[in-house]
């Protein structure tokens, strides 16, 4: 199978274009890192199946970044059958930069010219043929969003696959470079080594400083490029500024040519909402009152219109099933298992999809609007203050929806040091498998104050992970934050479509989840429940009751110190709505029919709801977040100390909460 | 010359890029992101935080030491 990776600047559509040539659904996002990692998809055209690899953003093949680390290596090392250029039309400049790199390796490359829709509007004119010619590689308009031009770059793509090249320009270094890129390339021919690149494409990179290149190569070569680097310094500046120059020149001359752009700078939508979104004093005060809106929409529009109606199904589905058990005379045990484990467990979680629905899709505007940038940089002064890096919000607000994700997205920060101690502070941003519990807990003890409460966890959360990015930054990690560049999009009206395949993708696997990994610690605990045969199912003395009484006493000083209660959290640790999933299960059975919330209300009082919701918001995260540390750190000791720190604070933290609260005469 | 650092431009200013200052790795970043020599700059905003400035159109946030050391020609 041929395959075609899409390659591009961050956020120039990659993606959108990734999955209308697959008809998959990943990601897309309008903020520059969305895609972090490489995805792979296949597209059938005209009976013939192609690989299609979408790669994370990037704006040059130097890898600064873990992600786009990820992109180099896939362009230079898998050596794609040919690549498609994504060029974001609006910004033309700068995106064939990456371009021009592409062309000097020899690759094939055909360009997607992409937002052409944008940049009509601003009146940016481009003579598509003309750009063809001079950069010698076809070019196709594209409107990837409304899939306009898709046809014609598969069919030109494939077409291209199966033709040669034509010759292309060279880019005019200078007399000083390539007086050395000539030596250097001689010097590589006669040696015996194969690098399985052009020399003179190698002997360019070598010059640049490449890492990758001077990786592979042999120490005799770096020495003479050393030299060769050291001749140009000399003689005029460092060849690696030179280089990158005489590309922009290189660049401008076709620009220059082929593209029109209106004089006059215009104020755009986009500068007028940035005077208001990221002002000096109000910006973050608004990004607040987002967040809480965004909150109270959701129990708005999640609890009050459409869980109503779910609660009414699930109800009148519980008792036909119950009805059902009694009237095939199903065995006591059976019934006991689906009404109790699953109806009592699963369903607890499942109870809670409409909330979740809504506040994913709101998030999910947000996120498609380009406000997540924006976000970032009014909360960069906050980060900074703590010594963390601005995109660590994003990687923040990321996590918001689950936390690998939002640890995969400490990808883009350029130092390891601001990427480790994003990715150890991570956990403590809630996600939304947490969320089912402090529904649970908030509609049982705080029924008035809703949205306030949640809104309060989750900047609890925040202010506890910076705490502790402070105090990393300060103890485990040496070195400076790296400098601050982020780009920050024009803002984009979400399409519905977008938005609710976006919404659907997350909502889909928070029920996959439900049905298999909450399913299975469901069953497994359920047994552990009604054994030893002829015990009193759900009593202290099943197993499941003597291992969380074992367990108990370590809660007791935190308020919350019932084998149920540690029981659940201990399940938690496999994945977090496996706690309300048990407490579901164990209250459901104890009395006949009750509600999680009732049992709840009876087993905690509002001091220990608070300080059990505080130490499900910070206790060591699911099993999927750890490993995904450790993927990421590449060490078990960081995956270990992770599990174990956020425990210790979690329990220090409501141990606190219960026993100050107990001071100041709360119950 | 005119020559002054970024971060000292205020809103609505203008200038092209003339220098970069700092280590090899930092230059090279910026230049690949677009602040390569003569590609003029609008500052969008410098109050508190980082600055934003506009490159043709394209706005990037860049914090306030890294603006210090990019060296722009004034119009
Ligand atoms: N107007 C317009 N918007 C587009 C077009 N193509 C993509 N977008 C939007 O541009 C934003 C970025 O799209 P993505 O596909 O996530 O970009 P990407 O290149 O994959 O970005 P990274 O993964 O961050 O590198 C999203 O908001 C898209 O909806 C287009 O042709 N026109
Ligand atoms: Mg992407």
């Amino acid at each position: 199978m041929n395959t075609i990776a899409l390659v591009g600047n961050p956020n120039s559509g990659k993606t959108t274009l990734f999955n209308a040539l697959t008809g998959t659904n990943q990601h897309v996002g309008n903020w520059p890192g969305v895609t972090v990692e490489k995805k792979e998809g296949t597209l059938n055209f005209k009976g013939k199946k192609y690989n299609i690899v979408d790669l994370p953003g990037t704006y040059s093949l130097g890898a600064y970044s873990e992600d786009e680390v990820v992109a180099r290596d896939f362009i230079m090392k898998d050596d794609p059958d040919i690549v498609i250029n994504v060029v974001d039309a609006t910004n033309i400049e700068r995106n064939l930069y990456l371009t021009t790199q592409l062309l000097e390796m020899g690759t094939k490359v055909i360009i997607a010219l992409n937002m052409m829709d944008e940049a009509k509007e601003k009146n940016i004119s481009i003579d598509i043929k003309k750009l063809s010619k001079e950069l010698g590689v076809p070019v196709i308009a594209t409107v990837a969003s409304k899939k306009n031009g898709i046809d014609d770059l598969i069919k030109e793509a494939i077409d291209f696959m199966g033709r040669e090249k034509t010759s292309q320009n060279k880019i005019d270094y200078g007399k000083d470079i390539d007086l050395e890129i000539n030596r250097l390339k001689e010097v590589i021919e006669n040696s015996n080594l194969n690098t399985g690149y052009p020399a003179e494409w190698v002997a360019i990179k070598l010059l640049e400083g490449d890492e990758y290149i001077s990786k592979i190569i042999d120490k005799n070569i770096l020495n003479i490029a050393q030299e060769s680097s050291d001749t140009i310094a000399v003689a005029a500046m460092e060849p690696e500024l030179i280089i990158v120059d005489k590309r922009y020149e290189f660049i401008g001359n076709i620009v220059n040519k082929a593209v029109k752009k209106p004089k006059e700078e215009v104020i755009t939508k986009s500068d007028k909402i940035d005077k208001v979104l990221t002002h000096k004093w109000f910006g973050l005060p608004i990004f607040a009152l987002i967040m809480l809106a965004v909150y109270q929409l959701t129990f708005a529009i999640g609890e009050d219109i459409l869980q109503e109606g779910l609660n009414a199904g699930m109800e009148a589905l519980t008792e036909a099933i119950e009805g059902f058990l009694i009237n095939v005379n199903a065995p006591e045990l059976l019934t006991a298992f689906i009404t109790d484990g699953i109806l009592g467990g699963v369903g607890a979680v499942v109870e809670f999809v409409p909330l979740i629905m809504v506040l994913y899709l709101l998030l999910g505007i947000l996120e498609d609007s380009g406000y997540m940038a924006r976000a970032a940089y009014v909360m960069d002064r906050i980060m900074r203050s703590v010594g963390l890096h601005g995109k660590t919000f994003i990687s923040m607000l990321v996590g918001v929806g689950c936390n690998v994700p939002g640890i995969m997205a400490t990808r883009t920060l350029d130092s390891k040091k601001d990427r480790m101690i994003a990715i150890l502070i991570n956990p403590f941003i809630s996600c939304g498998a947490r969320l089912p519990i402090y529904l649970v807990f908030i509609s049982a003890f705080f029924p008035k104050h809703k949205a306030l409460i949640l809104f309060s966890i989750y900047a609890f959360g925040f202010l506890v992970a910076i705490i502790m990015g402070k105090i990393f930054s300060k103890t485990l990690f040496e070195g400076e934050s790296s400098y601050f560049v982020m780009e920050l999009p024009p803002y984009r009206v979400p399409t519905l479509k977008g938005t609710l395949l976006n919404m659907w993708d997350k909502v889909s696997s928070f029920l996959k989840r439900a049905g298999t990994v909450i399913f299975a610690v469901v069953t497994v605990l359920w047994i552990l429940s009604v054994l030893p045969y002829g015990v009193e199912p759900y009593s202290e003395a099943s197993i499941l009751g003597k291992i969380g009484s074992f367990i108990a006493p370590i809660f007791k000083p935190a308020g919350f110190g019932t084998w149920q209660a540690s029981v659940g959290l201990f399940a938690g640790i496999v994945a977090k709505e496996a706690v309300v999933a048990t407490l579901g299960m164990v209250y459901a059975g104890v009395e006949e029919g009750a509600k999680l919330i009732s049992a709840v209300q009876g087993a905690f009082t509002p001091l220990s709801a608070i300080s059990f919701m505080a130490m499900t918001l910070l206790y060591t995260p699911c099993a999927a977040v750890i490993g995904t540390v450790k993927r990421e750190t590449n060490s078990t000791k960081w995956a270990t100390f992770t599990a174990l720190y956020t425990f210790a604070i979690g329990w220090i933290v409501s141990v606190l909460i219960f026993q100050i609260g107990r001071l100041f005469g709360l119950s | 010359m005119n020559n002054m650092p970024l971060s000292f431009f205020s809103t609505g200013e203008k200038g092209t890029v003339e220098n970069i200052l700092g280590g090899e790795k930092v230059s090279k970043r910026l230049y690949e992101m677009g602040f390569n020599k003569g590609t003029e700059v609008k500052v969008m905003k410098n109050d508190a935080g980082p600055i934003i400035v506009s490159l043709s159109g394209y706005k990037i946030a860049l914090g306030r030491g890294l603006a210090q050391k990019i060296l722009i020609n004034k119009q």
